[in-house]
C-alpha cells in the first residue's frame, strides 16, 4: 500500500518560539492515527501545516505521491508555490475544526453544498443530494438541513462540520481537537460518528485529548512533546507500555 | 401657487440632491472598500499612504477639504489653461460635489469596512481556505456577507452624513435644496418678509423626509443581512 | 506665499483686541456650543429614557428634528429664516439676539449638538447593567439617588468615545460659521484666499489648524478614556 500522506521533517517558528521542531509521519490509506500531546505541544499547529493554513519554516508535504511545490517567503516561511496545487491538495484533506468553524450567514444544508459545489464543481442537485446522505450519516434529522449554526447545539454543529468535510470526498480527514470545545454531555455523540468513519476504513488524523476514543479507535498513536515526536506507536504500546518519562507523566495525569 | 413658484425649483433642488448623495454614496464606498483592503494589507508601501489618508481627511472639517480642493483644483486649471492660451475650463459644481463628497468620506468608508472586516470571526475563514475556496471565492462567499453585517450600521450613517454634507455643495455653486431655499427667499423677499423662514422649514422637512425613508431602508436591510447570527450585543 | 503668511497670520490665530478672529473664535464657538449643549443634554437623555410618554415623546422629536436635519439648513433658519419673522422683529430683545451672527451661530450649534449627545447619553444610560440599578435599589437608594451615584457616572464615562467623536464632529461644524460672517479660521481663509488668489495655500492652512486641534483633541480624549475609563481595562496576564 502506497502512503496516502507522507510529511517529511516539518518545521515552525513563531518569533522566536520554535512550536514543531522536524516532525515526520506517514499515512497509509485506512490508517487512524491520534495525536496526543498537552496543550502547546503542537498538535494543531502540525496539522495546519498539512492543508497549509499555517506555513512551515522547512520540511516537505507529499499528497498522494505527488510533492507539493514550495517557496520562501519574505518572512522566511514556506508557502506553496502553486496556487491550482494548493486548491488540488486542499479539495482532497478535509479539516474539522476544534470552534467547528461553521459558515454562520449559510444554514447547515449550505454550509454542507459550499464547497463541493464552488471547489469540486458538483450540481447543485449532485451536491445536496450527496449532503443529505452525510448529514443523515452523522445522525442529524432532515429539519437540521433548515437551521442555522447560532441556532444548533454544539454537538450538532460540530456533526454538520463532519458532514461538510465528508460531501467532499476527502482522501483524508483532519481532525483538530474536534470534542475539546464541546460539553461534556455532547463530546460522545461526535466521538460516536468518528469511530463509525475510523470503521469505514476512511484515512483520518486526529489531534485529540480523549484517550479513551484513542486507544480504541486509532492505529496509531503520536505523542507529541515540545514539537517533537516523543513517542509513536500502536495504541497497545504507547498506552500499555510507555517508554519515555514524559509520556508516562502525561498519561499519569 | 404652490411655493409661490418656486415649487418647481424645489423638486429639481430635491433631486439633485439625491443624485449627488447617490454617487457620492458609490464613490465612497468604492473607495472604502479600496482604502480597507489597503490599510490592512501587510505591505507597508500600500498601508501607510493609506492611513495617512484616513488620518488627514478625518482630522479636516469637510467644508474646508471641499473649498481647499474645489478653489484649488479651479485655480491651477485656470493657471494650465492661461499657460496654454485656452479658453477657461469651468469645473461644474456637480461633479466636483461627488469627487470631493466621495474622496472625504471614502476615508470614513474605508474604517467602516476596516472595522467590519477585523469583525468577521477568523475561524470562518480558515475553514472557507481548508476547503480549497480561491481567495476571490473566499471574500465573495464568506468575507463580505459576514463583514456587511457589521459594516450596516457603519454605512447608513455615513450615507446620513452625505445625505446632509450636500447642503454644502450649494456654497460652491451648485442648485440643490438649499440654494432653491435661498432663491426662493431672495425671490419673494419685497412680498413679505416671513417666507425666508417657510422655504427654509420645507427644505428641511424635506430633508427630514429623505432620512427618515433611509432609516427605514436600512432598518429592512440589518433584519436581511442578519440571518443566522444571535442578537447582536452592540 | 510668504506674503499672505505674512499679512494674515494674525488673524488666522487671534486677530486684533476687540476683533477677535480665528483660532480663538473657532475654540470658543467648539467650547460654547460643546459645554451647552453637555448642560442641556444630561437632564434631556434622562427625560429620554423615561418611561413616562410625555417626557420621553418631546425629547425624541427633538433629536429627530436636529438629527435629520443638516446643520446647515439649521443654521439657516435661525440666521436668515428667524429673523425675517414679523414677530421676531417687532420684539426688541428677540430682534436684538437674532440681529447677531455670533448668537444665531451658538444657537444652532448648540442645538443640533444636544441633539447628538442627549441621543448619545440616552443609549449609555439604557445599557447600563441591569444588575447595578437592582444592587441600588436593594440598598434602598432613590431615584435621584440612584441615577447621581451609579447611573449616571457609569453612563457618562461609557459614553466617552462616542462622546469624543461628536466633539471633534463638534470642531468641524464650527466651519459653517464662516457662512454667517462670523470670522472664524474658515473665514479668514476665504478672506485670505480671495485677496491673494491662492486658494490652496489659504485653505492649506486652515486645513492644518483645524488638524492640529483635532489631533490635540483626540489626545486629551485618549488620556481621558485611561483615567475614567481604567475599569474596564482588561489586565494583561
Amino acid at each position: 500500500m502506497t502512503d496516502k500522506l507522507v510529511v517529511e521533517d516539518l518545521h515552525k517558528r513563531y518569533g522566536t518560539n520554535e512550536v514543531l521542531k522536524g516532525v515526520s509521519l506517514r499515512a497509509r490509506s485506512g490508517d487512524v492515527i491520534s495525536i496526543i500531546g498537552s496543550s502547546g505541544s503542537g498538535k494543531t499547529t502540525l496539522l495546519r501545516c498539512i492543508n497549509f493554513l499555517e506555513r512551515p519554516n522547512a520540511g516537505r508535504i507529499i499528497l498522494d505521491g505527488a510533492v507539493i511545490e514550495l517557496k520562501k517567503d519574505k518572512k522566511g516561511d514556506l508557502s506553496p508555490a502553486d496556487p491550482k496545487q494548493l486548491q488540488k491538495m486542499r479539495s482532497k484533506l478535509a479539516m474539522v475544526f476544534q470552534h467547528f468553524n461553521l459558515w454562520l450567514h449559510l444554514n447547515a444544508l449550505e454550509n454542507v453544498i459550499e464547497a463541493p459545489i464552488h471547489v469540486l464543481g458538483l450540481s447543485r442537485g449532485e451536491a445536496i443530494e450527496r449532503a443529505r446522505r452525510n448529514l443523515a450519516k452523522v445522525g442529524l434529522s432532515p429539519e437540521i438541513e433548515t437551521m442555522y449554526p447560532v441556532h444548533l447545539s454544539g454537538g450538532q454543529q460540530q456533526r454538520v462540520a463532519i458532514a461538510r468535510a465528508l460531501t467532499m470526498d476527502p482522501e483524508i480527514m483532519l481532525f483538530d481537537e474536534p470534542t475539546s470545545a464541546l460539553d461534556p454531555e455532547l463530546v460522545g455523540e461526535v466521538l460516536r460518528v468518528m469511530q463509525q468513519l475510523a470503521m469505514e476504513g476512511r484515512t483520518m488524523l486526529i489531534a485529540t485529548h480523549e484517550m479513551r476514543f484513542a486507544r480504541n479507535v486509532s492505529k496509531q498513536v503520536i505523542f507529541l512533546d515540545q514539537g517533537r515526536i516523543e513517542e509513536e506507536g500502536p495504541p497497545g504500546e504507547v498506552f500499555e507500555h510507555p517508554r519515555s518519562d514524559r509520556l508516562k507523566q502525561f498519561l499519569s495525569k | 401657487m404652490f411655493l409661490e413658484g418656486y415649487g418647481r425649483q424645489f423638486w429639481e433642488g430635491t433631486t439633485e440632491t439625491i443624485e449627488l448623495a447617490l454617487l457620492s454614496l458609490c464613490l465612497a464606498f468604492t473607495i472604502g472598500l479600496i482604502g480597507a483592503a489597503a490599510k490592512l494589507s501587510s505591505n507597508r508601501w500600500v498601508s501607510i499612504p493609506a492611513a495617512v489618508y484616513t488620518t488627514l481627511i478625518r482630522g479636516v472639517p469637510d467644508l474646508v477639504l471641499m473649498l481647499l480642493l474645489f478653489y484649488s483644483f479651479q485655480d491651477g486649471l485656470n493657471r494650465i489653461t492661461d499657460a496654454l492660451n485656452q479658453a477657461q475650463i469651468n469645473i461644474d459644481p456637480f461633479s466636483a460635489g461627488v469627487c470631493v463628497l466621495g474622496f472625504i468620506y471614502g476615508a470614513y468608508f474605508t474604517e467602516t469596512f476596516r472595522g467590519a472586516v477585523l469583525a468577521v470571526p477568523k475561524g470562518q475563514l480558515d475553514a472557507a481556505n481548508a476547503f480549497g475556496l480561491t481567495s476571490w471565492q473566499v471574500f465573495r462567499r464568506i468575507l463580505f456577507p459576514q463583514m456587511m453585517r457589521f459594516a450596516l450600521p457603519g454605512i447608513s450613517n455615513n450615507w446620513q452624513v452625505i445625505l446632509k454634507a450636500t447642503a454644502l455643495v450649494s456654497i460652491i455653486g451648485l442648485h440643490e435644496l438649499v440654494s432653491a431655499a435661498q432663491d426662493a427667499s431672495t425671490g419673494t423677499s419685497s412680498k413679505g418678509a416671513y417666507h425666508a423662514f417657510i422655504f427654509l422649514a420645507v427644505a428641511a422637512l424635506i430633508y427630514l423626509v429623505l432620512t427618515t425613508v433611509s432609516n427605514v431602508v436600512f432598518a429592512i436591510l440589518e433584519k436581511r443581512y442578519s440571518i443566522g447570527t444571535p442578537p447582536s450585543e452592540l | 506665499m510668504i506674503d499672505l503668511i505674512r499679512e494674515y497670520w494674525q488673524q488666522y490665530l487671534w486677530g486684533t483686541p476687540g476683533h477677535l478672529s480665528g483660532l480663538v473664535i473657532t475654540l470658543w464657538l467648539t467650547a460654547a456650543s460643546v459645554g451647552l449643549g453637555f448642560l442641556l443634554a444630561v437632564p434631556l437623555s434622562i427625560a429620554r429614557v423615561s418611561k413616562e410618554w410625555w417626557l420621553s415623546h418631546p425629547v425624541w422629536f427633538f433629536t429627530y428634528l436636529f438629527r435629520g436635519t443638516p446643520l446647515y439648513v439649521q443654521l439657516l433658519l435661525f440666521y436668515s429664516g428667524v429673523y425675517s419673522l414679523d414677530v421676531v422683529r417687532a420684539t426688541p430683545a428677540l430682534n436684538s439676539f437674532f440681529r447677531d451672527a455670533f448668537n444665531c451661530t451658538i444657537l444652532a450649534f448648540t442645538l443640533n449638538t444636544c441633539a447628538y449627545t442627549t441621543e448619545i447619553f440616552a443609549g449609555a444610560i439604557k445599557a447600563t447593567a441591569h444588575g447595578e440599578i437592582e444592587a441600588g435599589r436593594s440598598f434602598g437608594m432613590s431615584n435621584l439617588t440612584l441615577y447621581r451615584r451609579i447611573i449616571l457616572p457609569s453612563a457618562l464615562r461609557r459614553a466617552l468615545p462616542a462622546y469624543s467623536n461628536e466633539v471633534i464632529l463638534m470642531l468641524h461644524a464650527t466651519t459653517l460659521a464662516s457662512t454667517a460672517t462670523v470670522p472664524d479660521i474658515l473665514k479668514i481663509a476665504r478672506n485670505a484666499s480671495s485677496d491673494y488668489y491662492l486658494p490652496f495655500v489659504a485653505y492649506g492652512i486652515a486645513a492644518m489648524l483645524y488638524l492640529t486641534i483635532s489631533f490635540a483633541l483626540i489626545g486629551l480624549f485618549r488620556k481621558a478614556e485611561r483615567r475614567w475609563l481604567a475599569y474596564l481595562r482588561r489586565e494583561t496576564k
